[in-house]
C-alpha cells in the first residue's frame, strides 16, 4: 500500500514539476519577460533595469537554475501591487476558495448519488426522464451566464440575496449555488450510468437467483460497485471545480485564488500569478493522492495488490 | 466437390441505418428537438451574417438599449438592441458564426493533433510512447480553464491563440481514448493475423487500426464540441478570449454584465443560446450513447409485440 | 419411477422485442424434471436454453424480453400467480442457480464469505456468527481447502474452480430442491470439468435434488444427464431418456449432433492423412520462452517459463496436434513459430533454414509458407473490410503472388474452395455465422500457397456441429493440396481422428509425444491418462 501511494505520490510530483517547466518556458521563451513582470506603461530604461536585477539578460540555463533554486526555497518575489511576498497572498486567498469548493463537491456528490441512484432504478421512468434533462441541463449551463441570471433575478429584482461581497449566510447561497450545477449535472449522469451498468451484470444477477430484494440489490451490490468510478469522477470535478471557482469568485467578489489570479493576470503581477499556480497544483497534488487511496481502500482488486 | 456450398446469411444492416436512426430519433423526443435546434442554428450561423450581418455594428441612435418584444421597429430588432442601438438578433447570428467557428476549429485541431499522437503511444511501447503519456498526464491534471488562462496571458489573447489554447486542453482526451483503444485493437487476433502474413508496422497502423478508431474519436468530439463552446465563452468573459471589435457569445455576456439593471437583455440573450446550444449538444450525446449500446436501445424501439 | 415432477414448464414462448418483428427466443417449451432427477438441456448457442432457465428464476429482464405464453409450476404452485415477494423467497431457497463464468458472477466487492452468508441473511434463516459458521461448513464441504480462512478473501483470489465451488457453495446454502446449473463446466480445463461435474453429482444424491444442466457440451450430456431435451432455435427437437437420445436419435438435428461426438468411431472416421509422408518441414529444437515479470517495488525481479525445452518435427502432409489445458504453453508455441513473439532460446529450421535467424526479406519470404488459422473466428479478421478485401490482403503485402488482374478470380475459387458460394466476396463479416467465418479465414490463409498452417483453437470457438464440418474441411484441403498442419487445441477427443501424432503439454513442458494411436491406446504419462480419463463418460456406460 505504500508503495503504491509512494508511487502515485511521485507521479504527480512530475506533472508539478512539469508544469512549472511549462511555465518557465513560455515566460522566457515567448518574448521579453520584462512585458510580463512589468506594468505595460514602464520605460525601456525601467525594463532594462528590470531585466539587469532580475537577470533576464543571463544565459537560459543559469536563469533556469535561478528558478528552480527560488521555487525550492518558496520564493516567488513580491506582488507588485500589493507590497507583500506573492506566495503571502496566495496562501491568504486559499482558503476561501477551498471552503467554496468542499462544501460544493459534497452538496453535489451527494445529491447526484440520491438521484442518480433513484432515476437507475427505473430507467425511462418519469423520475429517471426528469433527472435526466435537469442534469444534462446542470452539465451544459454556462456558470457565468447563471450567475449573472442569478444575480439579475435574486439581488437586483427580488432584492433576496446580496449581489456579492462575503459576510453572513446569505452570501454564500450564490456563490455555491452556481459552483454545484455543473458537478452535479455530470455526476448525476455518471451516477445513473454507472449504477444501470452495474444492474445488468451478471452478478446482480446472481443476487437476483439468490432472493435478493431490489432494494437490497440496488443499494448494496450496486452502490458498493458504483461508487469506484463516481469517486475518481468526483475527484477530478473537485479539481476542475477551480475553473468555476474563477468565474463565480470574480462574479460574486469573492475573495479566492480564482479572482486573485484574474485580478494578478489583468494586473499583470506576475509574481502572484506563480505563486497561485503553485499553490493550485499543490491543492489539486494532494487531492489525487486522497482519491488514489480511497480508492485503493475500496476496491478489494486493488487493495490486495498494493499491500 | 462433396462439400455442400454455404450461402452467407441475406445481407443485414451492419450499423442502424440512415432509416433506424431516424426512427431512433423520432422516439425520443427531446433529441429530435435538439437536432432540429442544432441544425437551424448552424444554418443561420452560416447565412445569417450574410444576410443582415452589417446590422450587428450598425449603431442607431433611436433604438438605443431598446427592449426586446417591441414590434415597433423592424423584426431584427424584436430581441431589443444594444447600447449603441445595435441589433441583438444580428449580433446573435456574427457571434454565433465565431463561436461555432472557434470551437470547431478548436476540435478538429485536437482531434487530430491528438488522434495522431494517441496512434504513435498506443502502438509504439518506445520512450517517447510513455513521454507523451506523461505530457497529457500534467496537461489533465491542471484545470483547463487556468491553464488556458495562464497560457493565454503568456501567449497575449487573439483569435488564433484561442484556437491553439482550446485545442491544448482538450488535446489530453483525445490522445488518451485513442491510445486505450489502439493498445486494444492492436492485441485483436486480426492485427496479429496480419502479422503473421507479413504486413509491416505502417500498413497495420494505417490499414488495420486507424480506420477502427474513426468512430470513437467521432464521438467524443461531438460530446466535447459543448466543452469547448462552454471553455471559449467563459475565456472571453474573462476577456483573455476574443477581443473587440471581435465578439463571441461569451464576449456578449461580458459587454451586457454592465447594465444589468437598465438592459438585461444584452446579456441574457447570448448566455441562453450558450445553454441551449451545449444542452442540445449533450441532449443529442447521450441519445446517440443509448442508440449505440446494443443494451439499451431496445429503449428507442417501438417494441412490437406478437399477436396472441 | 415416474413421480410427480418437482417442476414443470408448460407451452413456455418467450419474445425479444424490437423494432421489427419479435424474435422467439423460446416456443413453446415443455419440460418436467422429477425430484433426484438430472435433466440436460442441450443446444448449441442461441437455442434458447438459457432464456428458458432464466425464466424459471423470474431474472430475465422484461422488456426486452417478454414471456408470451406459457405455465411454470413448481412444488404444485403456478408461479405466474405468486407477488414478486413470494416469488423471490423460492429463489436461493426453493430453486438455486449456478452460471457459466463464476468471476463475473460473484460481486468482486465483497469477499466470498460475505455472499455465502447473504443467502440466509436474505431468506431470515440465520445471521452473524451462525450464518458464518454455516458459510465455512459450506466451503469444506465443496472442497474449498482451509475454509475459514478463505472466507474472507475476495472472488478475484480464487482459480476458476474454485471460484465455481464458492458458487454451488452460495446455490445449496438452503438445500435447494431444485438446482439450475447453467453451462457450469464449459469456461473451465478439462481436468477440472471432471471435478465439478463429480461434485454436482456428489451433492445431488446427498441432498435429493432435481438438477437441470444447461450445456452444449455432448459429452457432458451424456455423462450427467437422466433425460434429454435437445433444443434447436427456441424449440425442443427432441426429448427422452439419455441413453435412447444418445443411441437412437430420432430427429435429423440430433443425429447429425451426435455424428459430431468425436467419441463415436462411426463419425468421419478417418480424417487422418492418407498420402505417404514427404520430406521434413520443420524442425523444432529446445525452444524455450520466459517473461520477465514486472517487478515490484521492493522485490527482485522474477520470471515466468511460458516454454521449456521443446522440440518437435513436422512432415509434408503430416498432422501433428498440439495439445494441453490452459497455460500450457501450447500457444506460445505457435506464436513464436510465426514470429509473433520472440523466443527466449532455441531454433527451428523450416526447410533447414533457421526461422529466427532470418532478416525481414527472408522472414517476408517464409510468411507465404507458414500461415496461422485463429482461434476467433469474429476477431481475426477486420470488422470494417470486405470478404475479398480480407482473402487479398496477401497479395498486397507479397506483391510478386499474383497479378491484381486475376485477385477476383482466384478469390472466387478460394472462396468455393473453402465451401463458400464464389458471390459472397462482397459481404462483411458481420454478415456470416461462425463455422462461415472461419471458412474465410482458412481461405485467407490460403491465399498465399502456403505449406504449412498452424491452426491455434481452430475451431474451439465453434458449435460442436460446425467443429465437425470445419475439421472435414481442413482434413479435405490438405489431401488435395498436400498441406501440413499443426493443429493446437485443449480438446483431446476432437484430435483423435485428425491428428497423425500428437503433443501433450503441460506446464511449458512436453510431457508425452506419440502416434495417434498408441498416444489413445496406451498412454505413456501420468498426464495423459489422468486427461483421457478426464474425458466424461455416458452415465448409462458406468
Amino acid at each position: 500500500m505504500l508503495g503504491f501511494i509512494v508511487r502515485r505520490a511521485m507521479q504527480s510530483a512530475v506533472a508539478i514539476i512539469g508544469l512549472l517547466v511549462l511555465v518557465f518556458v513560455l515566460t522566457r521563451l515567448t518574448g521579453d519577460p520584462a512585458a510580463l513582470f512589468l506594468p505595460l506603461d514602464s520605460s525601456l530604461e525601467a525594463r532594462q533595469e528590470f531585466n539587469r536585477l532580475n537577470g533576464f539578460d543571463r544565459p537560459i540555463y543559469l536563469q533556469f537554475l535561478t528558478y528552480l533554486g527560488d521555487l525550492a526555497r518558496f520564493e516567488f518575489g513580491m506582488s507588485l501591487r500589493q507590497n507583500r511576498p506573492a506566495m503571502e497572498v496566495a496562501l491568504q486567498a486559499f482558503p476561501h476558495t477551498l471552503q467554496l469548493a468542499v462544501i460544493a463537491i459534497s452538496l453535489a456528490t451527494f445529491f447526484a448519488v440520491v438521484v442518480g441512484s433513484i432515476a437507475a432504478a427505473r430507467p425511462g421512468g418519469l423520475f429517471d426522464r426528469v433527472a435526466s434533462l435537469v442534469s444534462l441541463a446542470g452539465a451544459s449551463a454556462p456558470d457565468f451566464w447563471v450567475a449573472i441570471v442569478g444575480v439579475m433575478i435574486f439581488a437586483v429584482g427580488l432584492d433576496l440575496l446580496p449581489t456579492s461581497g462575503t459576510g453572513g449566510p446569505l452570501y454564500w447561497i450564490m456563490p455555491i449555488g452556481v459552483l454545484v450545477l455543473r458537478p452535479f449535472g455530470l455526476l448525476v449522469q455518471v451516477v445513473r450510468g454507472t449504477m444501470i451498468g452495474v444492474l445488468s451484470t451478471p452478478y446482480v444477477k446472481t443476487a437476483r437467483a439468490k432472493g435478493v430484494s431490489p432494494t437490497v440489490i440496488i443499494f448494496k451490490h450496486g452502490l458498493r460497485n458504483a461508487v469506484l468510478p463516481v469517486i475518481t469522477v468526483a475527484g477530478d470535478l473537485a479539481a476542475s471545480l477551480v475553473n468555476g471557482a474563477v468565474v463565480v469568485e470574480t462574479i460574486f467578489g469573492w475573495p479566492g485564488i480564482g479572482k486573485l489570479m484574474i485580478d494578478a493576470i489583468i494586473q499583470r503581477d506576475f509574481a502572484v500569478v506563480q505563486s497561485t499556480i503553485l499553490v493550485t497544483a499543490c491543492a489539486i497534488f494532494i487531492l489525487n493522492i486522497a482519491i488514489d487511496l480511497a480508492y485503493a481502500l475500496l476496491d478489494p482488486r486493488i487493495r490486495r495488490q498494493t499491500t | 466437390m462433396s462439400e455442400i456450398i454455404i450461402t452467407a446469411a441475406p445481407p443485414a444492416p451492419r450499423f442502424a441505418g440512415l432509416r433506424t436512426t431516424w426512427r431512433y430519433l423520432v422516439r425520443d423526443k427531446f433529441a429530435l428537438v435538439a437536432v432540429g435546434f442544432l441544425v437551424l442554428l448552424v444554418l443561420a450561423a452560416i447565412f445569417g451574417p450574410m444576410l443582415i450581418g452589417e446590422l450587428a455594428t450598425r449603431p442607431g441612435l433611436r433604438q438605443r438599449n431598446l427592449a426586446p418584444f417591441s414590434f415597433a421597429h423592424d423584426w431584427t430588432y424584436f430581441l431589443g438592441a444594444d447600447t449603441l442601438g445595435r441589433s441583438i438578433i444580428a449580433r446573435l447570428l456574427v457571434g454565433a458564426q465565431n463561436t461555432l467557428g472557434i470551437a470547431f476549429a478548436a476540435v478538429v485541431v485536437a482531434t487530430l493533433v491528438g488522434g495522431t499522437l494517441g496512434l504513435i503511444a498506443g502502438y509504439t511501447q518506445r520512450l517517447y510512447g510513455a513521454a507523451i503519456l506523461r505530457l497529457a498526464d500534467i496537461i489533465m491534471s491542471f484545470p483547463s480553464l487556468l491553464l488556458a488562462l495562464i497560457v493565454l496571458y503568456l501567449l497575449g489573447p487573439s483569435v488564433t491563440n484561442l484556437v491553439f489554447v482550446l485545442a491544448f486542453t482538450r488535446i489530453p482526451i483525445y490522445l488518451r481514448t485513442t491510445r486505450a483503444e489502439v493498445m486494444e485493437l492492436r492485441q485483436r487476433m486480426f492485427v496479429q493475423a496480419a502479422k503473421s502474413m507479413g504486413a509491416g508496422h505502417l500498413r497495420i497502423v494505417l490499414r488495420h487500426i486507424a480506420p477502427l478508431t474513426i468512430p470513437t474519436l467521432v464521438t467524443i468530439a461531438a460530446i466535447d464540441f459543448a466543452a469547448v463552446i462552454l471553455a471559449e465563452s467563459a475565456l472571453s468573459f474573462l476577456g483573455l478570449g476574443i477581443q473587440p471589435p471581435e465578439f463571441t457569445w461569451g464576449a456578449m455576456v461580458a459587454t451586457g454584465r454592465g447594465y444589468l439593471q437598465s438592459a438585461w437583455w444584452i446579456s441574457f440573450w447570448p448566455g441562453l443560446l450558450i445553454m441551449l446550444t451545449t444542452l442540445s449538444l449533450n441532449i443529442v450525446a447521450s441519445w446517440a450513447r443509448t442508440a449505440a449500446d446494443p443494451q439499451q436501445r431496445w429503449r428507442l424501439q417501438k417494441l412490437q409485440r406478437s399477436p396472441r | 419411477m415416474n413421480p410427480s415432477p418437482i417442476l414443470s414448464v408448460e407451452g413456455l414462448t418467450v419474445d425479444f422485442l424490437s423494432d421489427a418483428a419479435p424474435l422467439r427466443a423460446v416456443d413453446n417449451v415443455s419440460f418436467a424434471v422429477a425430484p433426484g432427477e438430472t435433466l440436460c438441456i442441450l443446444g448449441e448457442s442461441g437455442s434458447g436454453k438459457s432464456v428458458s432457465s432464466s425464466t424459471i428464476l423470474d431474472i430475465l429482464d422484461c422488456p426486452p424480453a417478454e414471456i408470451v405464453a406459457g405455465r411454470i409450476v413448481f412444488e404444485g404452485r403456478d408461479m405466474g400467480t405468486l407477488g414478486p415477494a413470494e416469488r423471490r423467497d423460492i429463489n436461493g431457497r426453493r430453486i438455486a442457480m449456478i452460471f457459466q463464468d463464476p468471476l463475473a458472477h460473484l460481486n468482486p466487492v465483497y469477499t466470498v464469505g460475505w455472499q455465502i452468508c447473504e443467502v440466509f441473511e436474505t431468506h431470515g434463516v440465520c445471521r452473524g456468527e451462525e450464518a458464518r459458521r454455516r458459510a465455512v461448513e459450506l466451503l469444506g464441504h465443496v472442497g474449498i481447502a482451509e475454509p475459514a480462512s478463505r472466507m474472507d478473501q475476495y472472488p478475484h483470489e480464487f482459480s476458476g474452480g474454485q471460484r465455481q465451488r464458492i458458487m454451488i457453495a452460495m446455490a445449496i446454502a438452503l438445500k435447494p430442491s431444485l438446482l439450475i446449473a447453467d453451462e457450469p463446466t464449459t469456461a473451465l480445463d478439462v481436468s477440472v470439468q471432471a471435478q465439478i461435474l463429480d461434485l454436482l453429482r456428489d451433492l445431488q444424491r446427498e441432498f435429493g435434488m432435481a438438477l437441470i444442466l444447461i450445456t452444449h457440451d455432448l459429452e457432458v450430456a451424456a455423462s450427467m444427464a437422466d433425460r434429454i431435451v435437445v433444443m434447436k432455435a427456441g424449440k425442443i427437437v427432441e426429448q427422452g431418456p439419455a441413453r435412447e437420445v444418445f443411441t437412437a436419435p430420432q430427429h435429423d438435428y440430433t443425429r447429425k449432433l451426435m455424428s459430431a461426438l468425436p467419441a463415436e468411431p462411426a463419425a468421419g472416421a478417418d480424417r487422418r492423412s492418407k498420402s505417404e509422408r514427404g520430406e521434413t518441414l520443420l524442425v523444432v529444437k529446445g525452444l524455450t520462452k520466459t517473461y520477465e515479470l514486472p517487478k515490484s517495488m521492493f522485490g527482485k525481479a522474477r520470471s515466468l517459463l511460458a516454454v521449456e525445452d521443446v522440440s518437435f518435427s513436422v512432415s509434408q502432409g503430416e498432422t501433428l496436434g498440439i495439445v494441453g489445458e490452459s497455460g500450457s504453453g501450447k500457444s506460445t508455441v505457435a506464436r513464436m513459430l510465426l514470429r509473433l513473439n520472440e523466443p527466449t532460446a532455441g531454433q527451428a529450421f523450416y526447410r533447414g533454414q533457421d526461422i529466427f535467424a532470418l532478416d525481414p526479406s527472408e522472414m517476408l519470404a517464409l510468411r507465404r509458407k507458414v500461415q496461422m488459422v485463429f482461434q476467433d473466428p469474429y476477431g481475426s479478421m477486420n470488422p470494417r473490410m470486405d470478404v475479398f478485401t480480407i482473402i487479398s490482403e496477401p497479395w498486397l503485402i507479397h506483391k510478386d503472388i499474383l497479378p491484381k488482374a486475376q485477385w477476383r478470380a482466384r478469390v472466387a475459387e478460394l472462396l468455393e474452395l473453402v465451401g463458400l458460394q464464389p458471390d459472397c466476396m462482397g459481404r462483411h463479416i458481420h454478415q456470416f455465422s461462425g463455422g462461415q467465418r472461419q471458412r474465410i479465414a482458412i481461405a485467407r490463409a490460403l491465399a498465399s500457397d502456403p505449406e504449412l498452417l498452424v491452426c491455434d483453437e481452430a475451431v474451439s470457438a465453434l458449435d460442436v456441429s460446425i467443429q465437425a464440418q470445419v475439421i472435414d474441411l481442413l482434413a479435405d484441403l490438405r489431401n488435395r493440396l498436400g498441406l501440413s498442419y499443426i493443429f493446437i487445441t485443449h480438446d483431446l477427443p476432437i484430435v483423435r481422428h485428425f491428428a497423425d501424432r500428437i503433443i501433450v503439454m503441460r506446464n511449458g513442458r512436453i510431457v508425452e509425444s506419440a502416434p495417434t494411436e498408441s498416444l489413445f491406446g496406451s498412454p505413456k504419462a501420468e498426464y495423459t491418462r489422468m486427461l483421457l480419463a478426464a474425458v466424461p463418460q455416458p452415465k448409462w456406460s458406468r
